[in-house]
C-alpha cells in the first residue's frame, strides 16, 4: 500500500525545504552479511508544516533523521535540503535529541551558546541571541544553572533553545517528549504548538519522529506511517483537524483508531505475523509471562471482556504502542489473542487461560508455545532426541545469528528461555548455559 | 546583559567582567585568607625556581647539608619538582592520548606502548637519563633537575594518558552527536567535550599519580651513576646524607618534613581540585554525597576568588577561540583500499624500526652479557617475584578483613580513608633507614627482613581499594545476607569476597607494580658504612646501576619488565575480567 506522496502532498510548494529520494540503509550484521534497515525511502518536506514519521521501536526512524541531518551517510540514496544535497551536518538543520544531549558540565546559557560559539560569532552577539533564545522557551532566570539542577521538561527545553539559536530553516526532532512524564510532555507540546502557531519560531518546517500516535495526530499537519523489518514508508496521513486540536473531537479518536488499525494489520505476502524473520529465526520480543497473563487478565476483565479497542486499552494500561504492540502480537503469536482492525479479541484457549489456575495456566501455555512458536518446538525436539536431553544454548544461538544479529539472537533466546521455564517445558542452566529436560525442583 | 554579574563563569569579554560592580571590589575574609596562601606559594616558587638553574659548580660549592634551617628549602625544591613532572605528564596526555584516540594508526603503536612502559622499573631508567641529562646541560645543575624530573614523569604519565585515553574513547555518543551536529570544530570538541568529559578519571589518575611520584622524587635525588655522584637539594639527598652520617634525628626530621609537605599537598591541592571536578561527573542527577573541602569552600565564597573563578574562565573561553574555525568535518568515508595500502606502508614502518631497536639492543648486551647472565638474572627475577608475591598475599590477609570492617561502617569509613589515601602517598623510602637500623641492631636476616620494605608503601592501596569496594556493597544485600543468617566463612565466600574483588584486584594490581618498583631500592639498604642487601632482581639492578655497568642494567630492566607484564596478564587481567562479569553488582 505504497502511496505517491507527490500526488498528495497537502502542501505542495514550489521547492520543497527537503527532499528525500531512494534512500536504504544497511547496518553489518553478526556474519558478514548486513541488514537492511530503511529500504527505498523517499519524501518531501514543504515550508510551514510540521510532519511526524511513526512507527515502531527499530524501524529506522532515528536513522533517517540522522541521514537528514547529515550526521550519518546514508548507504544508498540522496537527500537534499532547500536545494543542497547534505554531505556532513548543515547550517539550516538543527536537531533536538531524545536524550537531551546537553553538556552537563555547561551551564544553561553556554549550552545554548555552543552552536553559535562553533559558527565564530562574537560573544556579545551570542550572549544576546542566547537569552533571546532562552527567554522565547520559558526559560530565563536559569540561564546559569546546570542541566543537572533541572528536570527533565526545563532539559528538553534547553535543548530546543540550542536548536533554535543557531536559526535553522528545518527543525528536527527525535522522539522529545519521550523521556518525560505524561504532564511535562502536554505542556512541552503545547508550548511548541502555540510558538509554532504564532510564528514565533525562527524556522519553516519541523520533522517530528514518534512512536506516539496520539502525539502525531495532535502536533502535525501530515504523519507518515513506517513499517518494520525493513523500515518502509506504507502510509501518509494528513491531518486537516483545525489547532488547538482536542483528543476527545471524535474525528481526533476516528483518525487515531484508523493509525492503530493500519499499524496491527498484518503486511501482505507475510505468512509468520508481525515477527521478523519466519520459522525458528523468528525474532522473539523478551516479555515475562507475567506480563502476558495480566495482559490477558486486562482484556479479559472489564470494561473489555475479551474485545478491546487498543488505544483505548494503551490509555487504561499507561502503555506507549512500543509496549502494548509486541504483547498484542506475542498473544497473537501464541493463539491466545487475534488482532483486527484495530482491536483485540481473545481467542477461546485465551478465555479459558485466564480462568485457570497457575499449574494448569502453564500446561496450557505449554501447548500453545510448543505449538505455535517454531523456535520453542525445536528445542525441545533436539533435547528430547539426545540421549542425555541436554544441549548447549550455543547450538541454538549459532542458528539464529544466520539470520539475525547478535543482539537479536541474545534477545530471541532469553525470551524463548523465560517462557519455556514458565512452562516448564525445558530448563535452563544459566551458569553452564546448557539447555535440559531437568525439572527444576 | 545583566547576568555577567553571576558567578557561574559564563566567558564575558575580560574588561567587562572585572569592570562591573567595582564597589564590591573591596576584599572579604576569605579573599585576604586565600591571597596569603597564594602569595606563599608565589614567593616559594620564585626562590625554588632561581635554584635550577644554578651552575653546576654551585651544586659543589654549596653542598647538601644538615642543617635543619635547610630543611623547608629542600622541601620545596622537592615539591617544585613534583609539579614540573606532573606539568610534563600532562601535556605528554594530551598529546599521545589524543593522538592514540583519533588515529587508529598511532593508537596501533601507542597503547601497547604505554602498556608495557608502565611495567618498567622506573628506577632503572635513572642510569640512563642521569648521563644523558648531565650531558645535554654539562654547564648546569639543570641536567641532573631533568633527570629527576624525568624519573618522576616516567611514574606518572603512562596511567594518566591511558585514563585520558579511554576517556575519549568512550565519549556519550548523543554528546558526540550533538556536538558533531553543531559542527564544533575538532580544538572546540576537544576542549568542550572530551576534556571536560575526561576530568573526573584523569584528575583521579593524576592524584594516583603524584602519589606515587613522592617515592621517586626521593629515591632520584641523590643517585650514584658509575663515577659521577649527583645530589639535587631535596629532602632524597638530606635523607641520604642523613644515612650516610648515620644520623637518626635527622631522620626523622625528614619524616616528619614529608609528613607536613603531603598533608599539605592533600587539603590545599588534592581536596579542592576533587571537589571542584565534581561538576565534571558525566552523571546527569545530583550526587547526595559531594567531596568537599574547606580551601575550595574559602575560595567560592571570597568575592575576589569568584572574579579570578571567571577570568579564568574567559580565558578558558579564549584559550579555544584563537585557533581558527575549521570548516566542519563532514563524515569521512575514505576509501578502503587506500586505507589498506596505507597500514601496510604504517606497518612496515614500524617493523623496521623494531628490528633496527633489536638489533641495536643485540649488539649492545652481545658484547658484554654470556648466557650465564641472561639465567642469573632470571633466577634473582623469581627470587623477588617470590618476594612480591608472598608480601601481597600477606598485606591482603591483613588489609581485606580491615578494608571490609571499615568499609562496611560509613562513619568510620570516611575519617579512615583519606588516612590511607596519604599514607599511600606517603613516601617509604623515607622510612627505610628506620628498618635498616632495626635489622642492624636485632642482625637479622637481611633476605628475609628488607622484604617488608617493598610493600611498606605499596600495601595502602590494597587497604583504601577494599574500603572502597566494601563502602559501594549495596545495604540490601548485606541485609538479606544478615537475614539468611549465613555463617561467617560463607558469608567472606559468598556475599562479600565476590562483591569487592574488581576492587581488590585493582588495589593489589597497583600494589604489586609498586612492589617491584621498590625492590630496586628496598633490596639494598645501608646505615653508615653498613650494608644490607637481599638476594634479588632488585638488588643486580641496584648494584648494576652504582657499577655503571649499562649491559646489566638493561638486563635486570628487562627481565624485571617482562615478569611483571606476565603477572598482569596472567593473573590480575584475567582475574580482573572474572570478577567484572561474574560479580558485577549494577
Ligand atoms: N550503528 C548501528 N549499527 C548497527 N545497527 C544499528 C545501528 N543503529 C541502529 N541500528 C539498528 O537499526 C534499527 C533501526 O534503528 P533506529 O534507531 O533508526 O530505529 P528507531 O525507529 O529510531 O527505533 P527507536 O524507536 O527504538 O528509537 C534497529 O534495529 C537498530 O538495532
Ligand atoms: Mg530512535
Amino acid at each position: 500500500m505504497d502511496t505517491n506522496l507527490n500526488a498528495r502532498s497537502l502542501s505542495p510548494t514550489s521547492s520543497p525545504l527537503v527532499v528525500v529520494d531512494g534512500v536504504r540503509q544497511r547496518y553489518p550484521k553478526g556474519s558478514g552479511e548486513s541488514l537492511l534497515v530503511l529500504d527505498g525511502i523517499s519524501l518531501k518536506l514543504g515550508t510551514n508544516e510540521i510532519v511526524s514519521l511513526l512507527g515502531r521501536s527499530g524501524c529506522g526512524k532515528s536513522s533517517l533523521l540522522r541521514i537528514i541531518a547529515g550526521l550519518l551517510p546514508a548507504s544508498e540514496g540522496k537527500v537534499s535540503i532547500a536545494g543542497r544535497p547534505v554531505a556532513g551536518p548543515a547550517n539550516d538543520v538543527a536537531m533536538v535529541f531524545q536524550t537531551f544531549a546537553l553538556f552537563p558540565w555547561l551551564t544553561v546559557q553556554e549550552n545554548v551558546e555552543i552552536g553559535l560559539e562553533a559558527q565564530g560569532i562574537a560573544p556579545a552577539e551570542r550572549h544576546r541571541r542566547a537569552l533571546a533564545a532562552i527567554d522565547l522557551i520559558g526559560l530565563d532566570g536559569y540561564e546559569s544553572a546546570y542541566p543537572k539542577e533541572l528536570s527533565g521538561g526545563m532539559r528538553q527545553r534547553v535543548g530546543l533553545a540550542r536548536a533554535l539559536v543557531v536559526h535553522p530553516k528545518l527543525l528536527l526532532m527525535d522522539e522529545p517528549f519521550s523521556a518525560l512524564d505524561v504532564l511535562t510532555a502536554e505542556t512541552l507540546r503545547t508550548d511548541l504548538l502555540d510558538l509554532w502557531g504564532e510564528g514565533r519560531m525562527p524556522i519553516s518546517s519541523i520533522l517530528l519522529v514518534t512512536h506516539n500516535i496520539e502525539e502525531a495526530v495532535l502536533m502535525s499537519d501530515r504523519i507518515l506511517v513506517f513499517s518494520s523489518n525493513p523500515g518502509r514508508l506504507v502510509a501518509e496521513i494528513p491531518v486537516t483537524l483545525p489547532q488547538p486540536r482536542n483528543r476527545l473531537d471524535p474525528t481526533f479518536r476516528q483518525l487515531v483508531d484508523d493509525i492503530y488499525a493500519l499499524m496491527t494489520a498484518r503486511p501482505a505476502g507475510k505468512t509468520s505475523g508481525a515477527f521478523a524473520g519466519s520459522g525458528i529465526s523468528m525474532l522473539l520480543p523478551h516479555l515475562s509471562p507475567n506480563l502476558l497473563a495480566g495482559f490477558l487478565e486486562a482484556v479479559a476483565g472489564e470494561p473489555y471482556r475479551g474485545r478491546a479497542d487498543l488505544p483505548a486499552l494503551a490509555g487504561t494500561l499507561q502503555m506507549e504502542i512500543d509496549d502494548l504492540f509486541p504483547i498484542a502480537e506475542t498473544l497473537q503469536l501464541l493463539r491466545l489473542a487475534e488482532l483486527a482492525e484495530g482491536d483485540i479479541r481473545l481467542t477461546e484457549a485465551g478465555r479459558r487461560f485466564v480462568d485457570l489456575d497457575s499449574d494448569d495456566r502453564k500446561r496450557l501455555f505449554a501447548q500453545h508455545l510448543l505449538a505455535y512458536v517454531p523456535l520453542a518446538g525445536h528445542i525441545k525436539r533436539v533435547l528430547d532426541e539426545r540421549g542425555a536431553h541436554r544441549a548447549p544454548a550455543s547450538r541454538f544461538r549459532d542458528e539464529l545469528e544466520d539470520h539475525m544479529s547478535e543482539q537479536f539472537a541474545d534477545q530471541t533466546l532469553q525470551a524463548v528461555t523465560s517462557w519455556g521455564r514458565y512452562a516448564e517445558a525445558f530448563a535452563y542452566d544459566e551458569a553452564t548455559g546448557v539447555f535440559s529436560l531437568d525439572n527444576p525442583v | 546583559m545583566a547576568k555577567r554579574n553571576e558567578p557561574a563563569g559564563i566567558p564575558a569579554p575580560l574588561g567587562v567582567a572585572s569592570a562591573a560592580g567595582a564597589a564590591r571590589l573591596w576584599p572579604n575574609f576569605y579573599d585576604i585568607a586565600i591571597f596569603v596562601l597564594i602569595a606563599g606559594v608565589f614567593a616559594a616558587v620564585a626562590h625554588g625556581a632561581r635554584g635550577m638553574v644554578a651552575p653546576a659548580a654551585w651544586l659543589a660549592s654549596d653542598p647538601v647539608t644538615l642543617d635543619p634551617a635547610n630543611l623547608p628549602d629542600y622541601a620545596l625544591r622537592t615539591t617544585l619538582r613534583m609539579f614540573a613532572a606532573i606539568a610534563a605528564s600532562l601535556l605528554f596526555t594530551f598529546v599521545v592520548a589524543t593522538l592514540a584516540a583519533k588515529s587508529r594508526r598511532a593508537e596501533l603503536v601507542i597503547l601497547p606502548a604505554l602498556d608495557i612502559l608502565q611495567s618498567v622499573p622506573v628506577l632503572g631508567f635513572l642510569t640512563f637519563t642521569v648521563v644523558f641529562f648531565v650531558g645535554l646541560f654539562p654547564q648546569s645543575q639543570l641536567g641532573a633537575e631533568c633527570a629527576a624530573i624525568f624519573a618522576i614523569f616516567t611514574s606518572q604519565a603512562w596511567n594518566m594518558a591511558f585514563s585520558f585515553y579511554q576517556s575519549l574513547r568512550t565519549v556519550p555518543p548523543d554528546l558526540d552527536e550533538a556536538s558533531r551536529h553543531f559542527r564544533l570544530s575538532p580544538w572546540l570538541r576537544f576542549w568542550r567535550l572530551e576534556v571536560p568529559f575526561a576530568a573526573p578519571g584523569l584528575i583521579w589518575n593524576t592524584m594516583m599519580s603524584m602519589s606515587g611520584g613522592w617515592f621517586f622524587v626521593v629515591a632520584s635525588e641523590a643517585i650514584t651513576v658509575g663515577d659521577t655522584t649527583i645530589k639535587l637539594p631535596g629532602i632524597g639527598s638530606w635523607l641520604a646524607l642523613a644515612i650516610a652520617e648515620r644520623n637518626v634525628p635527622a631522620v626523622l626530621m625528614a619524616v616528619a618534613t614529608m609528613g607536613a609537605v603531603i598533608l599539605a599537598y592533600d587539603q590545599l591541592l588534592f581536596r579542592p581540585i576533587v571537589a571542584w571536578a565534581d561538576k565534571f561527573r558525566f552523571e546527569q542527577t545530583a550526587a547526595q554525597q559531594r567531596p568537599r573541602s574547606w580551601v575550595y569552600n574559602l575560595w567560592r565564597r571570597g568575592r575576589l576568588t569568584q572574579r579570578l573563578t571567571m577570568l579564568a574562565s574567559s580565558l578558558y573561553a579564549r584559550l579555544y577561540a584563537v585557533v581558527p574555525r575549521r570548516a566542519p568535518t563532514p563524515q569521512s568515508v575514505a576509501p578502503v583500499s587506500a586505507g589498506r595500502a596505507a597500514d601496510m606502508v604504517w606497518l612496515a614502518v614500524v617493523l623496521v624500526l623494531v628490528g633496527w631497536a633489536l638489533w641495536r639492543i643485540t649488539l649492545f648486551v652481545d658484547q658484554t652479557l654470556s648466557f650465564h647472565d641472561v639465567a642469573e638474572a632470571i633466577g634473582l627475577g623469581f627470587l623477588t617475584l617470590l618476594r612480591v608475591a608472598v608480601l601481597i598475599a600477606l598485606a591482603s590477609l591483613v588489609w581485606v578483613p580491615i578494608g571490609v570492617w571499615i568499609g562496611l561502617r560509613p562513619a568510620i569509613a570516611t575519617r579512615v580513608q583519606p588516612v590511607a589515601q596519604f599514607l599511600a602517598a606517603f613516601p617509604a623510602n623515607v622510612l627505610f633507614p628506620i628498618a635498616v637500623v632495626a635489622i642492624v641492631s636485632w642482625k637479622l636476616d637481611p633476605d628475609i627482613w628488607l622484604s617488608p620494605l617493598m610493600v611498606l608503601g605499596t600495601q595502602w592501596y590494597i587497604l583504601f581499594n577494599v574500603i572502597a569496594g566494601a563502602s559501594a556493597f549495596p545495604t540490601d544485600m548485606r541485609e538479606v545476607a544478615t537475614l539468611f543468617r549465613l555463617r561467617s566463612w560463607q558469608w567472606w565466600r559468598k556475599v562479600i569476597i565476590p562483591g569487592i574483588l574488581p576492587y581488590y584486584v585493582t588495589g593489589a594490581l597497583t600494589a604489586s607494580g609498586g612492589s617491584w618498583n621498590a625492590s630496586i631500592v628496598a633490596e639494598v639498604a645501608s646505615w653508615g658504612d653498613t650494608r644490607l642487601e637481599a638476594a634479588g632482581l632488585g638488588a643486580y639492578i641496584a648494584q648494576a646501576t652504582e657499577a655503571g655497568d649499562f649491559p646489566r642494567v638493561v638486563l635486570g630492566i628487562a627481565v624485571m619488565s617482562i615478569m611483571v607484564v606476565a603477572c598482569n596478564r596472567l593473573i590480575w587481567r584475567p582475574l580482573y575480567r572474572l570478577a567484572e562479569k561474574r560479580f558485577r553488582l549494577n
